[in-house]
């Protein structure tokens, strides 16, 4: 049935795992930057620098200290989380009180610093970063070769984010972030400490972008520039989500991906574009995005 | 919101009236700029001018409008494509390719203007941004902007028939000609009604639309405005350079104009233009010292956001105000 449109069956299932994969990507850091815009009215501009970083702790971890995958993923998520903890606490925090445009700034100033410190030191080719032993080869699906480790990225994702909006919409620390999104003053007069938790959100929500660094170093290569171009689409999956809800960001992430997979497909050409232009399409008919809500 | 024009009555005779001082000031400036291209190198001084319209641009709408675009890249090498392709390969004269880059800018800008509009603050930087990263894929895709290489040996040609735009003055007096004249549209703008209801808008959008005023219109019409002279400022880049690069539609570029404007001072006549000097400068000197360019700028941009939000314009007009009565 498949080949009525001309193209392979193997061919098609393939550029759709890779856009679930970028999907994958583009849900857990459009959900990082949802719960930092959220907490913080701010719209993290580093997130895509701090997703490069995440990338090369894995790698430095592997080369300097001979820590391998499994290590990373545990400790470049908190290697990153504690660096946004200190820029948070450092510099973020004095901006709170002056137009949220700042902010943006602040970040992306940020952003230049730390792409340019990495590139400055390692240069702007790629490091290998070799898959785990433990996810190497692949399963024979019948209509296509499913490598494990891409089949491991998806589910993972898939799992962090499902992980975090249960923790934000189910669990008493969640309401409480909820409750001190919606009204800071007067979740802090019931005692809770909000400076604390707006901290930790950025901690939480730069972390998830080092988590997804570490995830994507075995598929791209480990470069100073992988997180700029994919930050952009990210902003453009946000715009097109809405930042309103976490579950929007991540079905927009996926769903997004997708439809990139499938236009390299059928139009290759577009499949650089495509996420900006049903950008357009949505802000035309939806301006508030998908999921998002008017304010 | 300047007051370089009001006369203190209580000190007769220390400072000069107001319109002796704008002569005063008009002289000085055309001195400057008959020694400039002596003094420096005249493409440097050519790089600064566009630059300075380019941020002059930007900053109407950020400064005058509360509009931050992060994706006016888009219409600066947008249109220096334009013009560098006609220039070109239709082999229209600098006049028409300018104005052709110019008018495409506009166009480009009244689309994404129109779609950005929708949304305000942080998102509309997003929308922009992502807009021209379209611009930058399109750039490097489509058949006649050359990919990697960009266009490259664009003629000067002869300006209006007459002047010869291979002889680096008189391709000086023409970008000072096309920046000054930028400048005064700018100015013109801000100072007119029409800039009054843009601040109206900047301060309080909810406010201007209770009173009538239809704000999206005024918005969308400075944005159009904003594309045009950046794609001026764009244009008359690829003529200088007799180049239109991929670098030029980058979202990079897009933030050398925030640079500049912040460092100058947002919301600040002259503000972009000294930025602008300033970071062009640091460039040229990082550029051979192997300092990387991109931590220098980065760290400008967080210390100027942190301590210095004012910009240097800015703070030292704050200064002026404050210790005049």
């Amino acid at each position: 049935m498949l080949d009525l449109l001309g193209v392979p069956p193997q061919a098609l299932f393939g550029q759709l795992l890779l856009g679930l994969i970028n999907g994958s990507f583009y849900a857990l850091l459009s959900l990082g930057l949802a719960v930092i815009f959220g907490m913080l009215n701010v719209i993290n501009m580093a997130h895509g620098a701090l997703y490069m970083v995440g990338a090369f702790v894995a790698w430095l971890l592997l080369t300097k200290f001979g820590l391998g995958y499994w290590w990373a993923l545990g400790l470049a998520p908190l290697a990153v989380g504690a660096l946004g903890l200190v820029l948070e606490r450092g510099l973020l925090r004095h901006l709170y009180s002056v137009d949220h445009l700042y902010g943006l700034l602040l970040t992306f100033g940020l952003a230049l610093m730390i792409e340019g410190g990495f590139r400055h030191v390692y240069g702007v080719s790629g490091q290998a970063y070799p898959i785990p032993d433990l996810l190497r080869g692949g399963t024979n699906l019948g209509f296509m070769v499913l490598p494990s480790y891409r089949g491991w990225v998806v589910v993972f994702a898939l799992a962090v984010c499902f992980g975090t909006w249960f923790a934000i919409e189910r669990t008493r620390l969640g309401s409480r972030l909820r409750a001190a999104t919606e009204n800071p003053a007067l979740v802090q007069a019931f005692g809770i400490d909000v400076p604390r938790m707006v901290s930790l959100t950025y901690g939480f929500g730069v972390a998830l972008a080092g988590l997804a660094g570490v995830l994507a170093a075995p598929i791209y290569q480990v470069s100073p520039m992988m997180g700029t171009n994919l930050i952009i689409v990210v902003f453009a999956v946000v715009v097109i989500g809405g930042m309103g809800s976490i579950l929007g960001a991540i079905l927009t992430g996926i769903g997004l991906g997708l439809l990139e997979g499938l236009t390299k497909v059928f139009y290759p050409e577009a499949s650089n574009i495509v996420v900006f232009v049903i950008m357009a399409v949505v802000l035309l008919l939806k301006p508030a995005g998908l999921f998002g809500r008017e304010r | 919101m300047t007051t370089d024009t009001r006369t203190d009555p209580a000190q007769p005779g220390l400072l000069p009236d107001g319109r002796t001082r704008t002569l005063l000031l008009a002289a000085a400036g055309f001195a400057v700029a008959v020694a400039a291209p002596h003094v420096l190198y005249p493409v440097f001084v050519m790089k600064v001018l566009c630059f300075a319209l380019f941020a002059c641009a930007f900053n109407l709408l950020l400064g005058f409008a509360g509009l931050l675009s992060f994706g006016h890249a888009a219409f600066f090498g947008g249109a220096a494509y334009v013009s560098a392709h006609a220039a070109k390969v239709w082999g229209f004269p600098p006049e028409l390719a300018i104005l052709a880059g110019t008018a495409s800018a506009a166009m480009t800008g009244l689309l994404f203007g129109w779609l950005a509009i929708r949304r305000q603050g942080i998102y509309f930087a997003m929308i922009t941004l992502a807009l021209s990263q379209m611009v930058f894929f399109l750039a490097l895709q489509l058949p006649f902007t050359g990919g990697e290489d960009g266009i490259q040996a664009v003629p000067r040609g002869v300006l209006f028939g007459l002047v010869d735009l291979n002889d680096p003055l008189a391709m000086y007096w023409t970008v000072l000609g096309v920046c000054l004249f930028g400048f005064a549209v700018i100015r013109r703008a801000v100072h007119s009604p029409f800039g009054q209801v843009l601040k109206a808008i900047r301060e309080n959008e909810p406010r201007a639309i209770s009173l009538g005023y239809r704000t999206e219109r005024y918005k969308l019409l400075a944005f159009v405005l904003s594309a045009a002279l950046a794609g001026m400022a764009g244009a008359t880049k690829a003529l200088v350079f007799q180049l239109a690069s991929l670098t030029d539609v980058t979202w990079q570029m897009s933030g050398e104009a925030v640079l500049m404007t912040l460092l100058g001072g947002v919301g600040t006549l002259a503000g972009p233009v000294v930025g602008a000097a300033l970071v062009v400068t640091l460039q040229n000197h990082l550029a051979d010292s192997g300092v990387p360019v991109t931590v220098v700028t980065g760290f400008i941009f967080v210390v100027c956001v942190l301590l210095f939000r004012r910009g240097i314009v800015g703070e030292i007009e704050h200064r002026l105000r404050r210790r005049a009565p």
